[in-house]
C-alpha cells in the first residue's frame, strides 16, 4: 500500500525551480522576452522555421550538451516565454557562438538571437549569467580597461594545465620572448599591443557613453567599481569630468 | 482545396518578416548612397588592387600596399608568430604598412563570450578604430577573423538601422571623430590569397611533400557569407578559397576531410572557462578525423581562436592516448617559412604547443640548428648587448 507524504510536492505539480533557480512570475518573463524582441536587430534574427534541423547537425554544442539553435528559433517565434526563461536560464551559455547554425535555409541566425538574449540575461543580472561568467572577472578587467583581451602574462601553467609544457616556457621566459619580436608595437607582456594613451581615453568613453560599463554592475558589482575607478581616474587626468 | 493563404497570414501576424539577410547584394554601393547623404565617411581604395571572386559573384577588390593593420588580441598575445609573419611577408613584397598603437581590441571575443556590451558599443568600437585608420590614410587589413566577421555585421547593421547610425555618429562626436567606414571590410587571409602568385614567385623552399589540411574560420565565410572569397578553381567554389588557393599556389599536397565545416570548438567563452568541451570537440570532431581521413603533417588555418583550439587542444588527448599529434600554423606562417623566412625569429613556433617539428624537416628545416640561432639572439638581450630585436636581426 503507498501513502502520500504530504510534505512532498505532487510529480504533476510544475517545479518550483527553472534549471536549479528559482522561477518568477509570467510577467517578469514577457518583460525580458520584451527587451529580446524589441533588440533592433530580431527581426533580422528570425524569420519562421522549417524544422529541418540543420542548424542543429551543424551545431556543435548540440553535440556536447542538451542544446538546440532550432528549439531557440522555434521559442523565439512562437514567442513562448516560458521557454525562453528556461532557455535565458541555461541553454543560451551553452553555444558557442560560431554561426554554424546560419547555414538555416530560411535564413534564421539562431546564435544572433542568443546573443541578444544573452545581453538581457546580463543586464537584468540573471543567476545564470552571474554562473556562467564565474572565472571570467579577469577578462572582463583586461579587455575594457587596456582594450585588449588576453595578454602574454595570462600564459600561466596554473591557469592553462592542459595546454602543455610549452606554457610554463613562455611564462618563464616572456620578457626575453616579448624583447624578441620584431615589431616595436609587441615588446608588451601586460597587453596583446601598445595601445596608445589617447586610445585608451576614447575606449572609455565609449564603455560609458553606450551603457557597457553600467551593464557589469548587474553580474559582478566588485568588478564594475574597480573598473569604474581604473576609467574616472585616467578621464580625470585629461580633464574630462563625468 | 486551396491553401488558406490569408488565414495562415493572420496566424502568423505577430510575425514581422524583415529583409532577409542575405539580400543586401553589394554593400559598397549602400554605404556610398549614405555618405552621399551625408551620413558617413567611406574610405576609398586608393591603391593597386586585386580584383577576387566573393560568394554570390560580387567583386571583391583588396589593396596591395599602404594598409592599415588591425592587430588581432589572440594572435599578439599568444601566437605573436602569427602577426609577425603577416608584417614579414609584406616587407618581402615591398609593401607598405603602418602598424598602429591607435588601435583598440574588436573586443568581439568577449562579447560573443560574455554578451557584456551592446550593439552601439560595439559598433562605436569597430567605427573608432576605422576613424583611426582613415586619419592615417592607410587602408585596414583586420587580422583576426572574428574581428573580421563582427566588423562585416557592424555594417550591415549600421546600414539597416538609422537610429543606431545616428547614435554612433552621437558617439563619435564626443570623440572628435566621424562615422567612418572602409570601401571594403579585408582579412588579411584575403590578402594573401589575392597575392598568392606573387608569394609563390618569392618560394625558397619546396612544401610538395608537406601533407596539409585546412580548417577554415567559421566567423570568415559564416557570418556575412557573401563578403568570403569563393573560387570555383578551389573546391569547385564550394567551400572558401582562401588558404587553400594559397597552399595549392605554394605545391603544398592539400588534403580534404568530411568534418571542414565544423568550428574548431573554440566557443569563446569555453576556450577560457570551459575547456573540456573545446577540447573534447577540437579533437574528436576536427583532429582525429583529419588524422583518420587525411593524415596531414600540418593543419593551416587562418584565425586567432582556431590556431589556438586546435593546437593547444592536443596535449591532454594526447595523455589519453587519443589520435593527435599534428602540427597547427596559420597559413601566414607557412607561407612566410616557404618563402624563407626563419621559424622561431619571425614565425615563433616555439609559442605553439603541438609538435610542428616534423613539418619543418619536411621543409628541409633545420630546426636544432634555427633554435640555437635565436637562442644566441636571446643571449644578446640577455646580456644587454641589444634592447629589442629588429626586422634586420631577423633576416640577418
Amino acid at each position: 500500500m503507498t501513502t502520500t507524504d504530504a510534505s512532498q510536492p505532487d510529480a504533476h505539480y510544475k517545479a518550483p525551480n527553472v534549471a536549479g533557480y528559482a522561477d518568477v512570475p509570467l510577467e517578469e518573463k514577457e518583460r525580458l522576452f520584451g527587451q529580446v524582441k524589441g533588440d533592433a536587430r530580431f527581426s533580422d534574427y528570425l524569420y519562421g522555421c522549417y524544422e529541418c534541423g540543420i542548424c542543429v547537425a551543424a551545431c556543435p554544442s548540440a553535440r556536447f550538451y542538451d542544446f538546440s539553435p532550432r528549439r531557440i528559433a522555434q521559442a523565439a517565434a512562437r514567442e513562448d516565454v516560458e521557454l525562453i526563461y528556461q532557455q535565458m536560464q541555461e541553454d543560451i551559455w551553452e553555444c558557442s557562438q560560431c554561426f554554424s547554425c546560419l547555414r538555416c535555409p530560411r535564413g534564421n541566425n539562431p546564435g544572433g538571437i542568443i546573443t541578444i538574449m544573452r545581453e538581457v540575461a546580463v543586464s537584468n543580472g540573471l543567476a545564470s549569467a552571474k554562473e556562467a561568467l564565474v572565472g571570467y572577472s579577469r577578462i572582463i578587467y583586461k579587455i575594457m580597461s587596456t582594450g585588449t583581451q588576453v595578454s602574454p602574462d595570462m600564459l600561466q601553467q596554473d591557469a592553462f594545465p592542459d595546454w602543455g609544457p610549452e606554457t610554463a616556457d613562455v611564462s618563464a621566459n616572456l620578457d626575453l620572448w616579448r624583447r624578441a619580436l620584431p615589431p616595436e608595437t609587441l615588446h608588451t607582456t601586460t597587453t596583446g599591443w601598445a595601445v596608445s594613451e589617447k586610445t585608451l581615453i576614447e575606449l572609455y568613453l565609449i564603455w560609458l557613453h553606450t551603457g557597457s560599463l553600467d551593464m557589469i554592475a548587474e553580474v559582478d558589482a566588485s568588478l564594475h567599481a574597480i573598473l569604474q575607478e581604473v576609467m574616472e581616474e585616467r578621464l580625470e587626468d585629461e580633464g574630462i569630468e563625468l | 482545396m486551396t491553401i488558406p493563404i490569408e488565414a495562415l497570414k493572420r496566424k502568423k501576424e505577430h510575425f514581422e518578416r524583415g529583409e532577409d539577410r542575405r539580400a543586401l547584394e553589394d554593400p559598397r554601393a549602400e554605404l556610398l548612397a549614405l555618405e552621399e547623404r551625408g551620413e558617413l565617411v567611406v574610405q576609398k581604395i586608393d591603391h593597386d588592387a586585386v580584383a577576387v571572386p566573393t560568394k554570390y559573384g560580387r567583386e571583391k577588390r583588396i589593396q596591395k600596399a599602404h594598409l592599415w593593420h588591425h592587430k588581432s588580441c589572440g594572435q599578439c598575445g599568444h601566437i605573436p608568430g602569427y602577426s609577425t609573419s603577416i608584417f614579414w611577408v609584406m616587407r618581402k613584397l615591398g609593401y607598405d604598412y603602418h602598424d598602429p598603437r591607435d588601435q583598440t581590441s574588436c573586443t568581439a571575443w568577449n562579447y560573443y563570450a560574455s554578451a557584456t556590451s551592446n550593439m552601439a558599443a560595439q559598433a562605436a568600437v569597430a567605427v573608432r578604430n576605422f576613424a583611426a585608420a582613415n586619419e592615417t590614410g592607410y587602408f585596414p587589413l583586420i587580422h583576426c577573423g572574428t574581428s573580421y566577421g563582427h566588423y562585416k555585421e557592424v555594417r550591415e547593421e549600421l546600414i539597416r538601422h538609422p537610429e543606431l547610425r545616428a547614435e554612433v555618429r552621437g558617439i563619435m562626436a564626443k570623440l572628435g571623430k566621424q562615422l567612418v567606414l572602409p570601401e571594403e571590410i579585408v582579412h588579411y587571409s584575403e590578402w594573401f590569397y589575392a597575392l598568392r602568385h606573387e608569394i609563390a614567385a618569392k618560394q625558397v623552399r619546396d612544401v610538395s611533400q608537406v601533407k596539409v589540411t585546412v580548417h577554415p574560420a567559421c566567423h570568415y565565410y559564416k557570418l556575412v557569407e557573401g563578403d568570403a572569397i569563393y573560387d570555383p578553381d578551389v573546391y569547385g567554389g564550394q567551400r572558401t578559397a582562401v588558404v587553400t588557393g594559397l597552399a595549392q599556389a605554394l605545391g603544398a599536397d592539400v588534403r580534404t576531410y568530411s568534418t571542414w565545416f565544423d568550428c574548431c570548438g573554440f566557443g569563446f567563452r569555453h576556450i577560457l572557462v570551459q575547456r573540456d568541451f573545446t577540447r573534447s570537440f577540437a579533437t574528436l570532431r576536427k583532429i582525429e578525423v583529419m588524422k583518420e581521413e587525411a593524415d596531414p603533417d600540418v593543419v593551416l588555418t587562418h584565425d586567432t581562436g582556431c590556431v589556438t583550439t586546435l593546437d593547444k587542444s592536443q596535449f591532454a588527448a594526447k595523455a589519453h592516448d587519443r589520435n593527435v599529434g599534428v602540427g597547427v600554423m596559420s597559413e601566414a606562417q607557412f607561407a612566410a617559412l616557404a618563402m624563407g623566412a626563419h621559424p622561431y625569429k619571425v614565425c615563433q613556433l616555439h609559442w605553439h604547443s603541438a609538435d610542428y617539428r616534423p613539418v619543418l624537416e619536411k621543409m628541409g628545416i633545420d630546426w636544432q640548428q634555427a633554435w640555437a640561432e635565436f637562442q644566441a639572439d636571446v643571449k644578446r638581450l640577455e646580456n644587454g648587448e641589444k634592447r629589442f630585436l629588429d626586422w634586420d636581426d631577423v633576416d640577418g
